[in-house]
């Protein structure tokens, strides 16, 4: 028995590299002053996909409208600054809880039907999103955004600055926290029965995992790290606009999730990273015509395959 | 009444723009959210054939569904073949990839504006017929002329789906395309023969939209949305879904749009989640397809 | 496990590759943010054109300091362009943003130009509401209730009493709509209905239905510049031009970059826009042929005006504080009174917006080709949105 536990224990352990990696990238925005502003952006981007492989990755729910979780925590934290309070950690809370309720009242939609019934009922409750938004511009600000949110210093004393590195320290302090935690969520026997979901449904309800309990309560809970994502954005940005609920944003997530590989939560983070990086430097160099490359870059990845790419010698004929 | 119509005008190019969608994802069950380029390329065709070579219109029609269809024949056999096994979420990157270099070649190669189509003569006009009763019927003579087109590529797709050889090879490689192969027919034409007509319909639907919807480099991604209700709603197992599902929506947008348009957009939206949320299939699913 | 640390080690490098490279002191830079990319591109292309074009006029030396232009694309979105033009401030220490081609990306860019001080020049965004938005930014474009209000003058004047107005829904329009509706109220019309088009509309034909059914002596129409083709052919399909409804709005829905191909459905709109590509003016021929020989036959249009009279205003004020930047650099840009391709206009010192003549035109076509011909000019047309 004990044999059977150890590979599955091995895989949820900390590797040595993870502590490297990660005192990297907090070290980057004060390494880089320079970048600051655009590793916050990959931190919020990276958090917002790793809540998409909880739902994507991990329970095989397609979703292309993860955004409206986004913008719905974008907004409440926005306002909530705005109007009650103007403490980041008390406004990411009301964020995060915010779209969790969400969450789990649109769960019930995604239950059934295939995956494209799945794609387009979440991508259009995104769509409803966007336009009671927009209605709503009394509230909301409208096509205009709502502007004027000015956050008070994070715990008490680090103050916002131009050069955004305590931004970018707060976001990435806060992907941090989520990422570990959704890191024991996936390897907890809860996550294991959200795999068993993914794989075989039938199967699952076969051996009595309560599936749409299950389901539910993970797309509550990815809900609920995207609209932290979103409240991170508001926060950092200080504002929030109707295009954090756009079909562009859920799409670039799951662009980016796939970029870096479904189903290990660092998939996210990579993607984020290479897909913002990317975009970055294309657009320095051609404004106007990036996506032309972009558009080539994933073809190439897609037909190489994700792992032969970074093996340049494995492209010329089948291994 | 004049609503009425204009929804089913709007329907039926969704449908036309839509149905090669609904065909690829039934039979290949390959994702290909390109499709939307395929649309473009014919509207572009179209343009450029009518203002540099001024080739009349209705010559322009056939020859930008050729083109597009002989695109599509190229790129299955080239580079969508090696993606059917992919998973899904492999060819919605690629398709997608594709989809991006096609919106900004065609921003390179003719410019970032709204194309915009002259209709030869006898397309602009209105016939008036009733006016002042609510049973008003007004017909723009270009809508008249989609709604034709569109009825007779339906009855023509119904007709070869149901009566041909072609049709039943196709049907079978739908349902089953492993035990169609071990049957004898060669899935691989049937694949590609399809992909070709579905593309270059896509590619015909966008010359006829054109006019009624504009034409800019971000076309694809900007009705990809409307294509993929059409082909949710009406499932991908048959014509007459997503023929159904096309007409619906028109004519709720429309008429939406016209009774409500304060609500608008939402109109479509809601629409769309409630018949998903009650039947999340498809409107239409045939006994034992998928 | 080697591909991980490969991935990240990559990265690691990359990040040092687009490390920026020493800064060289004596540069005059502007930082140009435009939609390059998206349902804008038209504009952001118009504005580049017409930057590119004034420098290569007027050299790239202003002040004693080279002059560099940093473009860069914000895809139309606001947080986007924010952190653009943050990197910017920060790491290029542009003397001067500029740009700008929606609203909303004005808007979120507004506290950085406060906060660190730097003047911001808007060529495009036609909001009322920007200029307040920060001390910092002037404007060069033009804004919709100067349109509005002008046409709203002019229609009660020429037979149009009774208006439905159709606008897209979103900050310009809404501004657009309203500013119409209250003028033309003032001087004794009605506004029978105010109907409000999504913006990711595809088809026009129930909204235009509404209008012909409610029988109006005119709609007033304002759409982003590309769908004004669309609505154009539309409304002489539902034969409402027979129908005795006249098509007025402001001169966005007969841009001059696509005027042309619009055809004769276009004859006759009468529109109200602060630039027309035909103005009669000597510095404006110069300005059309230099711009379209610079970009094979390009017709520059209104947004190509608004990029190249901010690029004066930038210049005029670099030269008058020797390169300078901040508080001095906005100084030497408010006030400024020129001669620009539209006409005579001058930036108001107190409001910093702009202040020009308001043409009322009608489309005729010249030589084979449409034109927004000119025929009433209200001068010095002050934003009302300010004046209330």
């Amino acid at each position: 028995m004990a044999n059977l536990q150890m590979p599955l224990l091995e895989k949820s352990a900390i590797q040595w590299w993870e502590p490297v990696v990660w005192l990297l990238a907090f070290s980057a925005p004060w390494a880089f002053p320079h970048h600051a502003l655009i590793i916050n952006e990959i931190a919020i981007v990276a958090l917002f996909a790793v809540s998409l492989d909880l739902v994507l990755g991990y329970s095989g729910i397609v979703s292309l409208g993860h955004a409206s979780f986004l913008g719905f925590g974008a907004y409440t934290a926005a306002l909530f600054a705005k109007w009650i309070h103007p403490d980041p950690l008390l406004g990411l809370v009301v964020g995060t809880a915010a779209a969790s309720v969400l969450g789990a009242l649109c769960s019930a939609s995604i239950l059934r039907g295939s995956d494209l019934t799945r794609l387009m009922v979440t991508l259009g409750m995104a769509l409803i999103l966007f336009e009671l938004a927009n209605k709503f511009d009394g509230l909301t600000g409208g096509s205009d955004g709502l502007q004027g949110v000015v956050m008070g210093p994070v715990l008490g004393r680090f103050e916002f600055d131009l050069m955004g590195q305590v931004a970018a320290s707060y976001s990435m302090a806060v992907l941090l926290v989520l990422f570990f935690l959704a890191r024991r969520l996936v390897h907890s026997p809860f996550g294991a029965t959200l795999m068993a979901v993914r794989d075989n449904r039938l199967r699952a309800m076969a051996i009595g995992v309560p599936v749409s309990a299950r389901l539910a309560v993970v797309y509550a809970i990815a809900a609920g790290v995207a609209g932290a994502a979103g409240a991170l954005m508001a926060q950092t940005t200080g504002f929030a606009s109707l295009d954090v609920f756009a079909l562009e944003r859920s799409a670039d997530v799951m662009l980016i999730l796939v970029i870096g590989g479904v189903g290990w939560l660092y998939g996210g983070v990579i993607g984020a990273v290479v897909f913002k990086l990317m975009h970055d430097v294309i657009s320095s160099i051609t404004p106007q015509y990036w996506t032309f490359w972009m558009g080539l870059f994933l073809v190439v990845l897609v037909m190489v395959g994700r792992e032969r790419l970074f093996k340049p010698w494995t492209w010329m004929g089948r291994t | 009444m004049t609503i009425l119509f204009d929804g089913i005008a709007y329907g039926m190019l969704l449908f036309i723009l839509a149905v090669g969608l609904s065909v690829t994802m039934g039979l290949m069950n390959f994702i290909n959210l390109a499709h939307g380029a395929f649309a473009m390329v014919g509207g572009y065709l179209t343009v450029v054939l009518m203002q540099r070579f001024e080739v009349p219109f209705l010559v322009c029609l056939p020859l930008a569904f050729a083109g597009t269809a002989l695109l599509g024949a190229v790129l299955e056999r080239t580079l969508y073949r090696p993606m059917y096994r992919k998973p899904h979420l492999d060819q919605v990157l690629f398709s997608i990839g594709l989809a991006f270099m096609a919106v900004a070649s065609v921003d390179y190669f003719v410019g970032s504006q709204q194309q915009i189509m002259q209709l030869p003569e006898w397309l602009k006009g209105r016939t008036e017929l009733g006016t002042g009763t609510p049973w008003e019927l007004g017909m723009g003579h270009y809508r008249l002329f989609i709604i034709a087109v569109c009825a007779a590529l339906t009855v023509g797709l119904q007709y070869v789906l149901s009566a041909t050889r072609f049709g039943s090879r196709l049907r079978a490689s739908v349902d089953d395309p492993r035990v169609a192969a071990g049957m004898g027919i060669n899935v691989n034409m049937v694949f590609a023969m399809t992909f070709a007509v579905g593309s270059g319909l896509a590619g015909l639907g966008g010359a006829l939209g054109a006019e009624v919807l504009g034409l800019d480099p971000t076309f694809p991604l900007k009705f990809m949305v409307y294509f993929l209700i059409v082909v949710a709603v009406g499932g991908t197992s048959s014509i007459t879904g997503p023929l159904l599902a096309a007409l619906l929506l028109g004519v709720a947008d429309v008429a939406g749009k016209y009774y409500l348009p304060k609500l608008g957009a939402f109109i479509v939206y809601c629409l769309m989640l409630a018949i998903l949320m009650w039947r999340p299939q498809g409107l239409f699913v045939r006994q034992g397809g998928k | 496990m080697t591909k991980r640390a490969f991935i990240v080690s990559a990265v690691a490098a990359s990040l040092l590759f687009t490390a920026g490279s020493a800064m060289a002191q004596d540069k005059f830079k502007i930082g140009l943010i435009l939609p390059m990319t998206g349902p804008f591109a038209s504009t952001g292309k118009q504005i580049e054109a017409a930057a590119r074009l004034y420098m290569a006029q007027n050299g790239d030396t202003v002040g004693g300091k080279k002059v560099e232009l940093i473009v860069k694309d914000d895809t139309s979105a606001p947080d986007v362009t924010k952190r653009i033009a943050q990197e910017l401030v920060v790491n290029d220490k542009v003397n001067v943003l500029a740009g700008f081609g929606l609203t909303p990306l004005a808007l979120a860019t507004a506290p950085i130009a406060t906060q660190s001080k730097t003047p911001l020049v808007v060529m495009a965004a036609a909001t009322s509401s920007i200029t307040e938005a920060s001390p910092f930014i002037i404007r060069t474009s033009f804004t919709l209730p100067q349109a509005s209000v002008s046409m709203a003058d002019w229609a009660p004047n020429n037979g149009i009493k009774k208006v439905v107005t159709l606008v897209s829904d979103y900050g310009p329009g809404i501004d657009a709509e309203k500013y119409f509706k209250d003028r033309l109220l003032f001087n004794g019309g009605q506004v029978i209905d105010s109907l409000r088009v999504p913006m990711r509309n595809p088809d026009f034909a129930p909204f235009l239905q509404k209008v012909r059914d409610l029988k109006p002596d005119a709609m007033f129409v304002f759409v982003p510049s590309g769908a004004g083709a669309a609505l154009m052919k539309q409304f002489a399909e539902r034969g409402m031009d027979k129908a005795g409804i006249k098509l007025i709005g402001t001169g966005d829905i007969t841009d001059d970059d696509i005027l042309n191909g619009m055809g004769e459905v276009a004859v006759g709109v009468v529109t109200s826009h602060h630039y027309s590509t035909s103005h009669n003016s000597a510095v404006n021929k110069k300005f059309v042929a230099a711009f379209e020989k610079a970009n094979s036959g390009l017709r520059p249009n209104f947004m190509a005006v608004g990029g190249y009279d901010g690029m004066r205003v930038i210049y005029e004020a670099a030269k008058a504080t020797k390169g300078g930047s901040g508080e001095a650099l906005l100084a030497a840009m408010k006030g400024q009174i020129f001669e620009s391709p539209r006409g005579p206009m001058f930036i108001d010192a107190q409001t910093r917006d702009v202040v020009h003549n308001i043409y009322i035109r009608k489309v005729e076509k010249v030589n084979g080709q449409l034109y927004n011909q000119e025929f009433e000019t209200l001068k010095d047309v002050k934003d009302p949105g300010k004046t209330k």
